[in-house]
């Protein structure tokens, strides 16, 4: 165990006495319902809890890789250990057929299930917990609506103290605010719808939002970007450095196609977020974009202009400059804006300007396959064609060429990181 | 500039006039090999696919110079004592080829997975040639081959 | 222009080296060695020396004026002629779209290939036969009746000599009209026709010895490469050549009006200097907003109407009263989208081109390429190397007409190959449709009326204009071609009055050609879809109301609808389901067609999985039933079905070409998706072999089918029709949403 698990093992240790104190942690359960128990069937309401499952990305997570849709088993890791999303489907023994809309309801609210057992924040009710009873209950719908599939999760993998549930009501106390959001009357109602969304079911903050020693997200500098999964989930505030500053328009294209030609691809996570907000009602996109450009006011600031075409080094070695030319510059070529697989210029590149290389060496590495079969951007995967040297040297190149960030410092531990997450076969 | 490349088990010395030339027109053009084919040049379509060190590889897209010393197959390399092996026979029993163009980059990938696993489902097949395309339709054909090969 | 000398040409001429015997030794593009033979030779439908010739050794050499494009007509053909001259099939081999060696049985296209190219070298061969029976009744003193033929050697049944081809005609000419009357071999008697024979081409093409078009090479070749204009009919207007100073390997920049293009040494460096050169063109926006493609559409000058039907009164009758039904349907702009881009060779010769190209067209080529270069057909030569599938008219014709204008440009021999965005961006494309429907049902069920209106371009199959010649302002002839797109217009179904009329369209956004089934696919999808919705409005089963108004007397016809019922396990019923509930559902649709109302029938039964909230919809299993009379060969038949429900299944859920106002923007793979393993249906496949009947097509009619089939499939799963190809999601979800 580090020294940051121990701090935080006994911090945990120290809640839960807290707690057992106060009770806090006890639930009750919620009677199941009968497995013909009558659903609601109306097929408005369910497309309603559809588009609602799409804007909350519920599929990727509750969704283990090729397996059925909404079955549970996916791993998420975090850092207290592993936890497995669960079956959503209405089976009644493995997923949540026996669940009643109350109980629906209170573990999205709450992070409680329906036996009265605390769920752990991997499950994002602290977002969740804003959604309307309307919304809930047309996600229910559509839920139940699925076909039930009978899939064991397996049991998570945690270490001491966090395995021992009740010690979440502790996180609750600090981190889950069940205050609705009160409409803001000074801003639009596309701007207020926004928010509601992007605070509750979009979860957004899950990921953009850094998150502190326990886990929860750090308040004071929502937005200021994240982690998931090993990539890195950029600022949505002012502190964001791109070459083109996004406007709502941008960001409701991208958000719906996983492209902006002035910004590039969704990619890692957050392509499997944009093929969902695809299918999503589309004023609902256009209010979360609206919302989220409003997180970094102000318009476009002058900076330093890079070419389309990048700088003209002169001091690059031959075969970085090689690959550049073979492998990078059949897409990205300078020629148009837009290049074939819609690569656009890396001057444009988001990826390319962060402060770390998280994302370019994923990108490069594990490609972007995500839109492969309906169409859109994508790039093959690097991790099985070029050599770890070969992928740091030309990611160093191409953020030596096509922007005014300093070089980074750590493409080869990025590399490393990366390999173990699994790249392509 | 020279580039030594090991192919099919023979290492060479080769002059290519651009070190940027990736590996798919060194293998057509400079050592005369017709199992690599172009199909898109941007590692959408599988046509070129070659082994590299024993990994289903889009040649289009890796410059000649970055090969180094890994060893390249492509799908002469497959034959066996001058004769198809396995696979490559188990494609022509099932007559899977219509024009063909599409078969040499199918067998590499095919075989890759067959060389991990030589008894995939059908789900792991399918799934393993997803990035393979064919436009005559005879992914079925392929299939068929696929397995063949597998149980046979 | 700057022209590099290094190390690298020593190799690029070893490479070629090894290549130019590779394709030497493939004889069939083996233009020199040909020549000599060509003397001569006729290629006039006429003559039997036309299509066939006997060496000295009994081999028999075919000279096909249609090509195998991957669809294994080859041996089709050869196991025809093997099997009428009683020669073994080993023996026979085929020289294919020459234009100097094979004649004109017209271009490989409208699944013909075997019903007309095969029937007339069959004739052929079976008057050579007769007529060596005759030469051997005389020479063996025998009656000619009493003569028997067994690999290539004739005898006498009661005994006495032989003599075998070689020595009755081996290396001579047969000197001999075809005779139309010749007897042809008693189906009974056959032992080659009709056996799945192995394709010879198929081991080749999986060890790598196999030469495509995209292989083959000259001594002493250049490579070129066209930049094309960013937008339909921009005009050059400079050209920045130092912006490729530093590639290695180009020869020239060859500039002619709007035709810009690179020479290079290498391959590669043509893909690098096409890429790399920076050139200005005027701005252009000569296309509709795809956003209003059909408005567009409709709106566009007629310039003629064909009635390709007119059966009773169907105005009177839609006049009256009855149940009135009518509904519109549209199919997208396709593109060929060959897995290989289309390549070809150019040399002049003391000022005679020779050609390599996978045309399927090699003799209209020729007449394009004698146009366009102002020469007389008689100093062009067009020769057909396979290439990848092409299934139409697609890039391989303007390939060759690049690589003409350079070789004419350079005095050299140039290959051009297009990129993946030359093939996307360029190929000529199927062009949109548009359909009208309307039918009218009396008070006792009987459908009375049928009329629908087609929105297509105008003109027939012929030659497409080539884009180099255009570029560079060169001699075109300047008509649409986008193929037979008013076949299966007309319906064979025996309603009292039927009234369809094709209106032919002045223009079309993008140069139109045939891409396989054209106008048939998009006919047949309105058509047999629209027939579904008068037997819903009917509460009728699909399926048995295509029995009740088929022509009783058409007994193939209601064989296969009946086989079809069979295989498919098909439950009657009306569509769509009574029992539709939960997200995921699931549905089955027939469609049927006896092609162009003279051929090949089919039967197509399609399952689908929908699902209701995303729209998705899943092809799990199709089922086909195939009656094309006589088999040549079952394998071929077979694969050829395959590829047409696969390739099909792609097209109609997935493909649709995008553009903005100057151009097509879907110029990869990653813009057109098309099917992939994952998206695969399972098929059965049921073959009806007629072998005493006339063989006809198998390389187009499934492929009508499968859009109806899917259509139909997913209104009987949920009740919502989708009446516009591709069936992407959001519009199965919108149709959804609609009921
Ligand atoms: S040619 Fe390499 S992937 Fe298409
Ligand atoms: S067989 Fe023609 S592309 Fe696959």
């Amino acid at each position: 165990m580090t020294l940051r698990r121990i701090l935080l093992a006994a911090a945990a240790v120290g809640i839960l006495v807290l707690l057992v104190g106060f009770g806090l942690a006890w639930r009750p359960a919620i009677a199941p319902v009968a497995a013909n128990a009558a659903v609601n069937t109306d097929r408005k309401t369910i497309d309603h809890g559809a588009e609602l499952a799409a804007i909350g990305n519920c599929a990727d997570c509750h969704t283990a890789a090729n397996g059925p849709a909404y079955a549970g088993g996916r791993p998420v890791p975090t850092p207290f250990g592993t936890i497995y999303a669960s079956n959503l489907t209405p089976d009644v023994d493995t997923g949540i057929g026996s669940w009643s809309e109350e109980a629906f309801k209170r573990a999205m609210r709450d992070g409680v299930d329906r036996e009265g057992r605390q769920l752990y924040p991997a499950f994002p009710y602290d977002h969740f917990t804003h959604a309307t009873d309307e919304d809930i209950r047309a996600l229910y719908a559509f839920l139940m609506s699925k076909p039930a599939v009978r899939n064991i999760v397996p049991a998570n993998e945690l270490d001491f103290p966090f395995n021992f549930r009740p010690i979440v009501a502790g996180w609750k106390l600090l981190f889950l605010h069940r205050n609705a959001l009160d409409p803001d009357p000074n801003k639009s109602a596309e701007w207020n719808r926004g928010r509601y969304l992007v605070e509750g079911l979009g979860h957004c903050g899950s990921c953009h939002t850094p998150r502190n020693a326990l886990g929860g997200e750090k308040k004071d500098s929502a937005y200021a970007g994240g982690a998931a999964e090993g990539w890195n989930a950029p600022a949505l505030n002012a502190s964001l450095v791109t070459a083109h500053k996004w406007t709502a328009d941008q960001l409701a294209e991208y958000l719906s196609t996983g492209w902006h030609k002035l910004h590039g691809a969704a990619a890692g996570p957050m392509a499997d977020v944009a093929k969902n907000l695809g299918r999503a009602s589309q004023d609902d996109v256009r209010a979360i974009a609206t919302y989220i450009a409003s997180l970094s006011p102000g318009t476009e600031a002058a900076k330093a202009a890079i070419p389309a075409g990048g700088k003209v080094l002169t001091d690059q070695p031959a075969d970085v400059v090689a690959i550049y030319n073979g492998a990078c510059a059949k897409c990205h070529n300078d020629r148009h804006d837009v290049g074939p697989s819609q690569a656009v210029s890396l001057a444009y590149s988001t990826a390319v300007r962060q402060p770390e290389s998280a994302n370019a060496v994923r990108v490069v590495m594990h490609g972007i396959e995500a839109y492969r079969t309906d169409g859109g951007p994508y790039m093959p995967a690097f991790a099985g064609t070029l050599t770890d040297e070969q992928i740091a040297s030309v990611v160093e190149y191409v953020r030596a060429r096509y922007t005014d960030q300093p070089q980074w410092t750590d493409v080869k531990s990025q590399i490393a990181k990366a390999r173990q997450e699994g790249a392509q076969p | 500039m020279k580039v030594s490349l090991r192919v099919n088990g023979k290492s060479q010395e080769i002059d290519v006039a651009d070190p940027s030339t990736p590996l798919l027109y060194v293998l057509r053009d400079n050592l005369g090999l017709h199992g690599p084919r172009f199909g898109c040049g941007l590692g959408q379509c599988g046509a070129c696919m070659v082994h590299v060190d024993g990994r289903a590889t889009f040649s289009c897209v890796l410059p000649v110079t970055a090969v180094g010393d890994r060893a390249v197959t492509t799908l002469e390399g497959l034959m066996e004592g001058g004769k198809p092996n396995k696979l490559q026979q188990a494609f022509i029993d099932e007559e899977a080829a219509q024009c063909g163009y599409c078969i040499s980059g199918m067998v590499m990938q095919a075989q890759a997975l067959l060389n991990k696993k030589p008894n995939p489902t059908d789900d792991e097949i399918r799934r393993h040639m997803e990035p393979n395309l064919c436009r005559c339709g005879t992914h079925a054909a392929i299939m068929r081959a696929i397995k063949r090969a597998a149980v046979a | 222009m700057n022209v590099h000398l290094k190390p690298s040409r020593r190799d690029i001429l070893k490479g070629t080296g090894a290549l130019v015997v590779a394709f030497s030794l493939a004889n069939r593009s083996d233009a020199f060695a040909q020549e000599a033979a060509a003397a001569g030779k006729p290629v006039t439908l006429d003559q039997v020396d036309t299509f066939l010739a006997i060496d000295d050794k009994g081999m028999v050499t075919v000279y096909s004026g249609k090509v195998d494009l991957g669809t294994g007509i080859r041996i089709g053909i050869q196991q025809i002629v093997a099997e009428e001259l009683d020669v073994p099939l080993a023996n026979v081999t085929t020289i294919e779209g020459d234009t100097t060696l094979t004649p004109d049985q017209g271009p490989t296209y409208g699944s013909q290939t075997i019903q007309m190219g095969g029937m007339q070298i069959r004739q052929a061969a079976a008057t050579a036969r007769s007529a060596l029976l005759d030469q051997a009744a005389q020479r063996l003193g025998a009656a000619k009746d009493d003569l028997a033929v067994a690999e290539g050697v004739i005898t006498a049944k009661s005994g006495g000599g032989r003599v075998t081809y070689a020595e009755l005609i081996g290396g001579k000419s047969f000197m001999l009209k075809v005779d139309p009357a010749a007897q042809a071999k008693n189906p009974a008697d056959y032992k080659i026709v009709g056996k799945p024979i192995p394709r010879r081409d198929i081991p080749e093409k999986l060890t790598g010895t196999f030469t495509y078009m995209q292989d083959f090479r000259v001594p002493g070749m250049l490579h070129g490469s066209v930049i094309r204009p960013p937008a339909i009919g921009a005009t050059l207007q400079s050209v920045d050549e130092s912006s490729i100073e530093d590639v290695p390997g180009v020869v020239k920049v060859v500039r002619d009006g709007n035709f810009l293009a690179v020479v290079t040494e290498t391959e590669w460096a043509a893909v690098r200097a096409a890429r790399e050169l920076k050139a200005t063109w005027s701005k252009s926006e000569t296309l509709p907003d795809q956003a209003k493609l059909w408005e567009h559409v409709r709106s566009t000058k007629i310039v003629t109407d064909d009635v390709t039907s007119n059966i009773g009164d169907s105005a009177a009758a839609m006049a009256t009263d009855g149940k009135k039904i009518k509904a519109t349907y549209d199919f997208a702009i396709h593109t060929h989208g060959s897995i290989g881009p289309s390549c070809a060779v150019a040399e002049f010769k003391d000022g005679k081109l020779t050609c390599w190209s996978a045309s399927q067209a090699t003799h209209n080529l020729r007449k394009q390429l004698a146009m366009m270069m102002k020469m007389p057909d008689a100093d062009v030569r067009c020769i057909y190397v396979d290439g990848a599938g092409c299934y139409g008219r697609n890039g391989h014709e303007d390939a060759a007409a690049d690589a003409t204008l350079l070789a004419k440009i350079m005095d050299k021999p140039v290959r051009v190959q297009w990129s993946r965005a030359d093939e996307h961006g360029w190929d000529p494309k199927g062009p949109p449709t548009l359909i009208d429907l309307r039918a009218n049902i009396d008070a006792s069920g009987n459908v009375t009326a049928w009329e629908s209106e087609f929105f297509i371009p105008q003109g027939a199959a012929g030659m497409v204009d080539l884009v180099a010649a255009t570029l560079s302002d060169r001699p075109v002839v300047g008509k649409l071609a986008p193929g037979g797109i008013v076949n299966d217009s007309a319906i064979g179904y025996k309603f009292p009055n039927i009234k369809t009329v094709c209106h032919r369209l002045e223009t079309t956004p993008f140069r139109p050609s045939w891409i396989r089934t054209p106008g048939r696919m998009q006919n047949t999808f309105a058509n047999e879809s629209f027939l579904d919705e008068i037997a819903a409005a009917l509460k009728a089963d699909p399926l048995e109301l295509r029995v009740k108004y088929t022509d009783p007397a058409d007994k193939r016809g209601l064989e296969v609808l009946d086989r079809l019922a069979k295989i498919a396990k098909w439950e009657k019923r009306a569509s769509p389901r009574k029992d539709i509930k939960g997200n995921v559902v699931t549905g089955r649709g027939v469609s049927y067609v006896k092609y162009e109302l003279v051929r090949t029938y089919v039967g197509v039964v399609a399952d689908v999985e929908v699902d209701r909230t995303s729209g998705d919809v899943r092809v799990p299993k199709v089922y086909v039933v195939h009656d094309c009379g006589q088999i040549i060969n079952p394998n071929g038949v077979r694969a050829q079905i395959e590829g047409n429900v696969i390739q099909t299944v792609s097209r109609t859920m997935k493909e649709e070409i995008t553009f903005d106002r100057g151009m097509v923007t879907s110029l990869d793979w990653a813009s057109y998706p098309i099917l992939r393993f994952s998206e695969l249906p399972e098929l059965v496949i049921e073959l009806i072999d007629r072998p005493t009947e006339k063989p006809w097509g198998a390389g187009e009619p499934t492929a009508a089918l499968i859009p109806s089939a899917i259509s139909n499939a997913i209104f009987d799963a949920t009740g919502a029709r989708v009446r516009s190809v591709p069936f992407k999601p959001e519009k199965v979800r919108a149709a959804l949403r609609s009921i």
